[in-house]
């Protein structure tokens, strides 16, 4: 446990007036909420290097600046091109958010079928606050995770998806938060619920953007249940601005036959975490979490999850990749658990980096704790440097050095890519992949000369 | 078409080609024979401009001009082609892709314009036609999970799409059956011309028995130590190498 003499407490200031926050002032379980969470934070304050989990993810960055929480009025700020991840346009629904602040104005979200609904927070708290009272919390219970107590006293906003009984969204939902576009710097804390009833289904794409260039800081939720038989597949496209500080916490509970896949791109934010947390509650339940991390400079970017299998006859898969330039860093720390009744657990695990530079660092911890004894479970993590070899049968084919390692690297992260199996996704993941790439600008730079 | 004078390369600090003097003609295929750790590979990597392979004394001229700074990238624009004896395997690339990024890159450097995706296709089709190549290769990732005759055959669509004047054929048969030896032979023969020159390193006899050469050296202990006609490379199967290996030693 923390000790409470060496605490570092940013964000007290906003806790304090947490309660002067209009999502949900007149809910009193969401004051108690806030009330409890807002303690608990008090306590532990914010994770420092001490911990056993955060020994490779270093907070105190957070203390140089000082922020304020985001408002309504922050969300009025303008927008002069509207950022989508599709290249021709998503055909599905969207929510938007600017400064973690609802924008309907900006958003789509009627394209959906009956039996679905997808709203921002306050929303829902003024219109089915049963609804709310009844999943917050409930997923992500943890108590001694500071950051989801923060988030717990502090949420200011967020949305929540809600799919009926056997509804299938056939196009995928994308939710834009917008930061960065304020001249102080803004603090977002939201929460965010999925709850998928029996045999629904649905594909979400979780678009981080920053425009500006000031430091912003994102602490999000996500709470999401999983009813029998239905099947959620989450993307998130995160490129925060290059001061932004971007934590979340994902937490999943999967029921029987219901499936899960995530797959995480991570590109922007001087520093982000994204911690995954997830349960395999009923037998068949399965989980894919995937993510690809490609940085540059002095960015630093942790996945942190864990795969809770509870019962008899689940599996989980994991694969993360991640491509390290100049003195970026990136931290994979995962843990798969096979609890003790859990008979025939698959379990997969594995995390692989290229390091483009000498200055680049990995730090990757790919663990199994198994208390059954009829389980399939391996894990492994592996880094190098681009193939020499490769790399001079590619120039000797006439293909110029900077372009040869472009397609190193694509060829790398291939493996991952082929994963996404929504094709629309796969798209656009590739496409920002492509953006990304050292030497892409090989072309312009020539036509640039020319 | 290339002149190769008084060639000292030194790998990791070792030298390994000590004092190398050969000449290639146009429109002529030649041999280069020798033992294991004679230096044939480090002479193809030579040639090829390979990181890490230091021509320490002497020069190499290609059509007169001297290539030993230029980038590999940038010999193989100017009409090198090295076929490899472990082709590499690039999972995620499409072998087209990959052909056709080698094409435009090359094409760039001539000042010649760009091929479209249509354009190249069209071409390929002629060459995998050709060379009798399947167009399953084609849509495969480049080299992964491809048989060694697959492999080697993909080398020789390589080097006919890129069309080079300067073939190096590093030990193509090695890892081949005779079945696959034969077809990748016949793909070479067919890309043979007056104005190109073939140079093949091989340890064996027996790809000489498909691909003809007009001449033969024998390279051991970093040097030619002998040239001669496609005569001389069955004298080596019959008597081996210890006659240069004994006087280099």
């Amino acid at each position: 446990m923390t000790t409470l003499t060496d605490n570092i407490l940013p964000f007290s200031d906003i806790l304090a007036a947490a309660s002067d926050n209009p999502l949900g002032q007149d809910l009193n379980w969401l004051q108690n909420m806030r009330n409890a969470n807002g303690a608990l934070y008090g306590d532990m304050g914010l994770p420092t290097i001490k911990l056993e989990d955060w020994k490779y993810t270093n907070l105190t960055s957070l203390t140089d600046t000082s922020y304020r929480s985001a408002i309504e009025a922050d969300g009025a700020a303008s927008i002069d091109v509207m950022p989508c991840v599709f290249q021709k346009g998503n055909p599905g629904a969207r929510l938007v958010f600017v400064n973690g602040m609802p924008r309907l104005d900006l958003s789509t979200p009627d394209s959906l079928p009956y039996g679905v609904t997808l709203e921002p927070l306050a929303q829902v708290a003024l219109r089915d606050p049963a609804f709310l009272e009844s999943h917050m919390g409930k997923v992500a219970d943890d108590k001694d995770r500071s950051l989801l107590a923060l988030n717990g006293a502090a949420m200011n906003s967020g949305y929540v998806l809600h799919v009926s009984k056997g509804v299938v969204i056939d196009s995928p939902i994308e939710i834009v938060f917008i930061g960065g576009v304020a001249e102080e710097p803004l603090a977002n804390f939201p929460r965010n619920l999925i709850v998928l009833e029996e045999n629904s289904q649905a594909d979400i794409v979780v678009h981080n953007v920053g425009v500006g260039v000031g430091a912003y800081f994102v602490n999000s939720v996500n709470e999401v249940s999983l009813a029998q038989s239905s099947r959620l597949r989450m993307f998130g496209v995160q490129e925060d601005a290059l001061e932004a500080t971007n934590v979340s916490t994902t937490c999943v509970n999967v029921s029987k036959d219901a499936r899960f896949s995530n797959f995480n791109l991570s590109l922007g934010g001087r520093l982000s975490r994204h911690e995954t947390y997830v349960a395999l509650q009923g037998t068949g339940a399965d989980c894919k979490i995937d993510g690809a991390y490609l940085m540059r400079g002095r960015q630093h970017c942790d996945n942190t999850l864990r795969i809770d299998h509870l019962v008899p006859d689940t599996s989980s898969d994991v694969l993360f990749k991640g491509v390290l330039d100049d003195e970026s860093r990136a931290v994979f720390q995962g843990k798969i658990v096979v609890h003790r009744d859990a008979q025939r657990s698959d379990g997969q695990m594995h995390n692989k980096s290229m390091l483009l530079s000498d200055g680049a660092e990995i730090d990757t911890k790919p663990e199994l704790e198994i208390y059954a004894d009829d389980v399939k479970c391996s894990h492994g993590a592996a880094s190098g440097h681009v193939d020499e070899t490769a790399l001079f049968y590619m120039r000797s084919r006439g293909i110029p050095d900077a372009q040869a390692r472009n397609l190193l690297i694509q060829s790398f992260l291939a493996q991952s890519l082929d994963r996404v199996t929504v094709d629309l996704i796969n798209d656009a993941l590739l496409e920002k992949i492509t953006q990304w790439l050292p030497a892409t600008c090989y072309r312009q730079q020539e036509w640039i000369e020319e | 078409m290339l002149e190769i004078s008084g060639l000292h390369v030194s790998v990791d600090g070792k030298e390994i080609i000590k004092g190398l003097d050969l000449k290639l003609e146009t429109g002529k295929v030649h041999a280069i024979m020798g033992p294991n750790g004679s230096g044939k590979s480090t002479l193809s990597y030579v040639i090829a401009g390979r990181d890490g392979y230091e021509v320490t004394a002497g020069d190499i001229l290609f059509k007169g001009k001297s290539i030993i700074d230029l980038k590999p990238e940038d010999r193989a624009a100017e009409g090198i082609f090295l076929a490899f004896q472990y082709p590499v395997e690039i999972p995620g690339v499409a072998n087209t892709t990959f052909l056709r990024e080698s094409a435009n890159a090359v094409r760039r450097y001539r000042g010649e314009d760009e091929l479209d995706a249509m354009q190249f296709i069209r071409i390929l089709r002629e060459k995998v036609k050709e060379l009798g190549v399947s167009d399953d290769l084609l849509k495969r990732a480049v080299n992964t999970g491809f048989s060694g005759g697959e492999k080697k055959r993909n080398e020789i669509l390589q080097m006919s799409v890129l069309e080079p004047s300067l073939c190096v054929l590093d030990e193509t048969d090695s890892g081949l059956d005779i079945d696959a030896l034969k077809v990748v032979s016949e793909g070479v023969n067919r890309l043979r011309s007056p104005d190109n020159t073939m140079l093949v390193i091989t340890h064996y006899q027996r790809l000489l028995d498909y691909i003809v050469p007009d001449y033969v050296h024998v390279l051991a202990d970093g040097r030619i130590q002998r040239t001669g006609g496609k005569e001389l490379a069955l004298e080596l199967e019959q008597n081996g190498y210890a006659e240069f290996t004994n006087a280099a030693a």
